[in-house]
């Protein structure tokens, strides 16, 4: 045998090993599909129907104005636009030929029905952790929708991540299926939230960094993340120099998550529509038990660093004469205040907020852009609005005005230059 | 220190504050702060720029806009994304306080095109075009073009770049009403020059103070509009 067939040879048997451990690794953890759906009922039904809203399903699963759960949204990564496909019953398009096993084995080991491997722009890697009893109820509920015959729209990804085999070997680095695994050092609470939070509500698939195959660290990890394509950077729930709430009294937290707004801040951009289509549906006690996970979270590197105290130089220095100043009194001051002072429950302040002071200033941008409004929820079905200044201040404007904004009233961060505005100028539909 | 002195500062300082404080009233102008920006003080912008005035516009033509903006039957991002986290509830109430605005109307801005454009423009306003199955526009819109309550908008008083952007968008499919669409029917039989018309002529009526969204249709629609409730057969 010559050298090159011998180490051809080998070289194919190895392959041929990791082809098989990829394999193996797709489908570890899979039920047999065996077994009859359970018998519906209203019960299961109503039960089905509040779970779908703690994991937002709807929120990807209907399209702007379409029918409800009928698919067809676009969910944009930097790989393609996947689109989430329908959910009602209707035999061709929907899932009305699935069976609850099937449907188990989709949420649970992220593969359809005819044996695909799903992307994980479906949030299976937080989904998994859900209990079957819960996805069965989730099924008795979709069942249960008016079906509608809407086509599927094809996800247009660019190549190799079309391929399935991208997506075993993607499956095979970062997915492992998972059970609920109660901590026995916490309680029925604590458990319950993160049941919640790392589950049906992921909350990672924005609050966590994701790798350069789209990837984040696991489920729990709420560090932090600017949104791909979007470019929202949606804050760590674990610092509370971002968004972390160790230091909120738990009714605020369930404030901010019932209504959109709260005494210590409001929810903006792609938050609201998770309070509105998601949150402001839970019950008051599954909203404490997620306050409840949410204030114990702690950030990897500890976070008891304090926040940049304000000298009284700083609050001294804010300058009255420069462009930035000029353009927040004209623009700003009439509804945050000549002193970022806001209007409380209306108007966030500005001087010493977290959200004006983040690393990133990339929501800073979005907000002034676009402007917006917190989501009308049935507890705060009036919102203020905020004007976008997209149509009215350059880049170099919007770089002044919020190098001014996070220089002033005890604020202390970063500049943003005109380079930072064009980044997160281009606006697109959400 | 005594006590009425003591008041007195007190009072003062009460007063330093809330001149500070920005004057917020718990009122719908306020609420609408976020749409003013674009659409002028109150909704009242003018027919110099690009946004169209909102003030005054019947409530149900509003409402329909501002769903169609949020589910995406209108394309614009800033609006779409300005919505969404919106109800119907509110977006009703929203189209309701400025429709009930009752402000006074700037003068039109001066003719831009030539009386060969404008003669055409105001034939086709005023008369349609039997050859090409194009209604006049008042037909629907009312004799004095300021619409029809509830669902039929104004004509004038707004820029002519913003008529001819939504005629072309209705032509072009990225406008598009409840089925069925009769302005998309209409503007896909004019051609480019009979919008450009339209428009110039539009643009340099003046609305004649007082005049409000005529209250019923003139007569029943000449085609059928999802829009306008009552009027699909």
């Amino acid at each position: 045998m010559s050298k090159t067939l011998r180490t051809l040879l080998a070289l194919a048997g190895v392959f041929a090993l990791l082809a098989a451990l990829v394999a193996w690794l797709n489908l570890r953890d899979e039920d047999p599909l065996t077994g009859a759906t359970p018998a519906s009922s209203p019960d299961l039904i109503a039960r089905g129907a509040y779970l779908a809203r703690a994991g937002n399903c709807m929120g990807c699963h209907t399209e702007r104005g379409g029918a409800e759960y009928a698919g067809g949204r676009g969910v944009p990564t930097p790989f393609g636009t996947i689109y989430a496909p329908n959910l009602t019953p209707d035999p061709t398009h929907g899932l009305g030929a699935w069976t609850g096993a099937e449907f188990w084995r989709a949420l649970h080991n992220g593969r359809a029905r005819d044996g695909r491997l799903l992307y994980p722009a479906f949030p299976y890697p937080n989904y998994t952790r859900v209990t079957r009893a819960d996805a069965d109820a989730i099924f008795a509920f979709l069942r249960s929708l008016p079906p509608v015959a809407q086509p599927n729209r094809a996800h247009t990804l660019q190549f190799p991540f079309d391929r399935q085999a991208a997506l075993a070997v993607w499956r095979a680095l970062y997915f492992r299926p998972a059970r609920p695994d109660p901590d026995p050092s916490r309680d029925t609470e604590w458990n319950r939230g993160a049941y919640l939070v790392e589950g049906l509500g992921h909350c990672n698939a924005c609050h966590a960094s994701r790798n350069a195959l789209g990837a984040t660290a696991g489920p729990l990890d709420l560090a932090g993340g600017l949104i791909p394509v979007q470019n929202w950077y949606a804050p760590s729930l674990a610092s509370t120099r971002e968004a972390g709430v160790a230091d909120w009294s738990d009714a605020h937290v369930i404030e901010l998550l019932k209504t959109g707004v709260s005494a210590r801040g409001a929810v903006m951009g792609p938050m609201s529509e998770v309070v509105s289509g998601s949150t402001q549906h839970l019950s008051e006690p599954d909203l404490r038990a997620m306050a409840r996970y949410l204030k114990a979270l702690q950030a990897p590197g500890g976070d008891t660093a304090p926040a940049p105290e304000a000298s009284a130089a700083s609050t001294a220095t804010t300058a009255l004469d420069t462009p930035g100043a000029r353009l927040y009194e004209r623009h700003c001051a009439a509804c945050h205040g000549k002193s970022g002072e806001g209007v409380a429950g209306v108007y966030p302040a500005l001087a010493r907020s977290r959200a004006v002071m983040m690393a990133t200033p990339a929501n800073l941008v979005h907000m002034v852009l676009e402007g917006g409004f917190p989501p009308a929820t049935t507890g705060n079905p009036r919102p203020y609005g905020m004007p976008p200044f997209a149509t009215v201040l350059s880049n170099d404007e919007v770089a002044q005005l919020l190098t001014h904004v996070r220089a002033s009233w005890g604020n202390r961060a970063e500049g943003v230059s005109a380079l930072d505005v064009t980044r997160y100028r281009a606006v697109a539909p959400r | 220190m005594s006590l009425s002195r003591t008041l007195l500062m007190s009072i003062l300082l009460a007063a330093g504050m809330a001149r500070a404080a920005p004057a917020i009233e718990d009122s719908m102008a306020q609420r609408m702060q976020a749409c003013t920006g674009c659409h002028g003080s109150q909704g009242r912008a003018a027919s110099d720029g690009y946004y169209p005035r909102i003030a005054g516009k019947p409530a149900g033509y509003l409402f329909n806009q501002l769903v169609a903006f949020r589910d995406g039957r209108r394309s614009y991002a800033l609006m779409a994304n300005l919505l969404a986290p919106l109800t119907d509830d509110y977006l009703r109430e929203i189209a309701a306080h400025f429709a009930q605005l009752d402000l006074p109307y700037p003068p039109a801005q001066p003719p831009q095109a030539g009386a060969d454009v404008l003669a055409r423009g105001e034939a086709l306003v005023t008369k349609g075009d039997a050859a090409l199955k194009v209604p006049a526009c008042t037909a629907c819109h009312g004799a004095a073009m300021m619409g029809v309550a509830p669902g039929v908008p104004a004509l004038i008083g707004m820029p002519r770049d913003y008529l001819n952007a939504q005629l072309g968008a209705w032509r072009a499919g990225t406008r598009r009403a409840d089925a069925p669409d009769c302005m998309a029917e209409v503007a896909k039989r004019l051609a480019p020059d009979d919008i450009s018309a339209v428009s110039h002529w539009l643009a340099t009526r003046t609305v004649v103070p007082g005049t409000k969204p005529a209250g019923a249709l003139p007569a029943p629609l000449p085609l059928p509009c999802g829009g306008v409730a009552g009027s699909a057969r």
